[in-house]
């Protein structure tokens, strides 16, 4: 049995033994844990991954005449004011009003640089903070404080990616492939802060990190924090960051993060931790969620563990599929030689959580109504290939409809519209619906949510869609005026 | 080894890969392929040991060769995350010793410059 305060007293005197966590896992296998924990003092663990959940305290300090900011925008990018009078929350991921690709998380990095940074903030004007609007221009310098706070990082584990869909899909997971055509996951895994403390023996509130090369501390459990899945709230001085350590990053697509690097000592007070310490890959699973089904609860497509990710090939259904990673293990190893690289030079002491982190409990998902298309679907009045342009035409007056499905042998093989057939009866085509029919149908499913109906019309700019079942039957039909008033309401 | 073949509105009618083919008999695997109406543009793998025949063929037709022996281009932003990964259809970006490597064997279909988060990678400017 170790105490912190035995550990400190050695990282003075210049005799401590800190060893990373891949280090760590081999001198477990060899001496095991016991002699392990009586060898070694400090292990230290890092990741480096996007996290979005993270944003800057700023303080800018008293213009002339004074100003209450009701709104501020850095770079063009709007930071939460609801605070005091200069006070604001740049938020990594809140997107420029100028430019899709540049966000907070660009903001911040580019303060860390040293780069100067447009500032514009408006306000009413009150009796005591007159100015109505300010412009300037400021760099980190000039910053009173700058304190990163970060509701949620550093992720115990997360779900990894793939999509049965066949479409491409941008998401927070990086870019997915149709069908199955690749896999991504987030963390670390066995060399992950909380994957090497899994009871928050020592990682809890007040412990000190190091975050993003700067010194940080842990505030809470982040949100979200629940079984399996924990995380932090952290905070660290933007000051004292090193910007080899955070990087703003674009998901095509999908929006503005910011890659932000941790780094947590773990002292080995006794062998129990040693051999919380020894966690490998192989006994770190996670699942693969199908991003493809666009729903909160997304089916899982198999459980996978770490090792299998991290070894770039996995099964799904018999084929292999290649694995992208999106965390940086290259990164998490050069924080942990720049932690251990501190502690040894007596730079960085230890410290005791002031209370521990519980385990937290499973998630409540918000009470929302969702709609599902099968409530809002009309009848879809079907008609054969081998119908006549002209009765069609007929059809759709007879019935005030401007959307026909056809059908052959049960099956959805096209769908006719008015605009088909007028086109059709100017260009002199009266023929058969089957040669003028769009045979790549967009269609919805009964149970999908009626947002997402809503999306697919909007995207592929069409007005109605088919809902079909599995086999291509059809069983109704939703048009943009169904959903239209379902929304107005 | 990889070409890259540019034609105009007149070699672009022509059935080119296939006269190219039946004059070297080479087997040609077409990697990239845009081809518009007024001109298009192909990547293409061909042996090394005939490279250098069919180039001939394709440039009597009117087709521009060029040879390809760059890769795309990567800066100091990359973070070494790996998201590029899977995106290459190819599969010359690979994880060495934690770092990401990319091969020679690129054949610059820019689908990795579109995926990478922090902006660290471009296409060569030809
Ligand atoms: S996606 Fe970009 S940052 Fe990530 S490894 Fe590839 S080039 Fe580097
Ligand atoms: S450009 Fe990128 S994705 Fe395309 S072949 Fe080269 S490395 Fe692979």
């Amino acid at each position: 049995m170790k105490s912190v305060e035995d550990i400190n007293e050695k990282i003075r005197e210049g005799s401590v033994c800190v060893v990373t966590a891949e280090e760590m896992k081999e001198i477990v296998k060899e001496l095991g844990a016991e002699k392990a924990a009586e060898e070694v003092d400090v292990v230290t663990t890092g990741t480096f991954g996007a996290m979005c959940s993270t944003g800057v305290f700023l303080n800018f300090g008293h213009s002339d005449p004074p100003i209450r900011m009701q709104r501020v925008w850095l770079n063009d990018v709007e930071a939460y004011t609801g605070i005091a009078a200069v006070d604001a929350y740049l938020g990594a991921t809140q997107q420029s009003e100028k430019a899709e690709d540049y966000g907070g998380a660009h903001v911040i990095e580019e303060l860390l640089k040293g780069e100067e940074v447009e500032l514009k903030a408006i306000s009413k004007g009150t009796d005591c903070y007159p100015a109505k609007e300010v412009r300037t221009v400021i760099t980190l310098e000039d910053l009173n404080f700058a304190e990163m706070v970060n509701p949620r990082n550093a992720y115990q584990r997360y779900n990894a990616a793939t999509n049965s869909s066949d479409r491409l899909l941008r998401t927070y997971m990086g870019t997915l492939l149709p069908n199955f055509g690749n896999v991504t996951f987030a963390g670390c895994g066995e060399i992950s802060p909380l994957n090497n403390d899994p009871e928050f023996r020592t990682i809890g509130i007040g412990t000190k990190i190091l975050l993003c090369g700067g010194k940080g501390y842990i505030v809470g459990h982040g949100t979200q924090h629940c079984p399996g899945y924990a995380t932090l709230m952290v905070k660290g001085s933007l000051k004292s960051m090193d910007p080899e350590f955070l990087r703003a990053a674009y998901m095509p697509g999908y929006g503005v993060t910011m890659f932000v690097g941790i780094g947590i000592p773990i002292p080995v007070l006794d062998s129990k931790m040693a051999e919380k310490l020894a966690v490998r890959d192989e006994e770190i699973k996670t699942k693969i969620l199908d991003f493809g089904v666009q729903r909160r609860d997304r089916p899982v497509v198999r459980e996978v563990t770490y090792a299998e990710l991290k070894s770039g090939r996995i099964e799904i259904n018999g084929e292999e599929v290649r694995v992208s990673p999106l965390s940086s293990v290259y990164m998490a190893r050069k924080i942990m030689e720049e932690l251990k690289r501190r502690i040894e030079r007596g730079e960085f002491l230890l410290t005791f959580p002031v209370e521990r982190l519980t385990p937290g409990k499973a998630l409540k998902p918000m009470k929302t109504a969702i709609k599902l298309v099968k409530s809002v679907m009309s009848e879809a009045i079907v008609i054969s290939p081998e119908t006549s342009v002209e009765i069609a035409a007929k059809i759709m007056i007879e019935k005030g409809v401007n959307h026909l499905p056809v059908v052959e042998n049960g099956k959805l093989v096209g769908i006719v519209t008015s605009w088909d057939v007028a086109k059709a009866v100017a260009m002199g085509k009266t023929g058969k619906v089957g040669e003028i029919m769009t045979k790549r149908v967009i269609v919805t499913y009964p149970e999908e949510a009626v947002e997402l109906a809503a999306k697919k019309m909007e995207e592929n700019d069409i007005s109605a869609l088919p809902v079909v079942d599995k086999s291509m039957r059809v069983l109704g039909i939703v048009t943009s005026e169904d959903l239209s008033k379902l929304l107005a309401r | 080894m990889f070409l890259r073949l540019r034609f105009d509105s007149k070699a672009v009618r022509k059935p080119v890969i296939s006269a190219v083919t039946l004059k070297t008999s080479a087997l040609i695997n077409i990697i990239k392929a845009e081809v518009g109406p007024r001109r298009g543009e192909l990547i293409v793998e061909v042996d090394d040991s005939i490279a250098e025949k069919v180039e001939k063929a394709f440039e009597e037709l009117g087709v521009e060769v060029l040879r390809l022996k760059e890769k795309v281009e990567r800066n100091e932003r990359c973070v070494h995350c790996g998201a590029c990964i899977s995106i290459c259809p190819v599969e010359a970006i690979v994880l060495q010793d934690g770092r990401v490597e990319f091969l020679d064997k690129c054949v610059l279909c820019g689908n990795c410059v579109k995926v990478c988060p922090v902006k660290a990678l471009k296409l060569p400017t030809t």
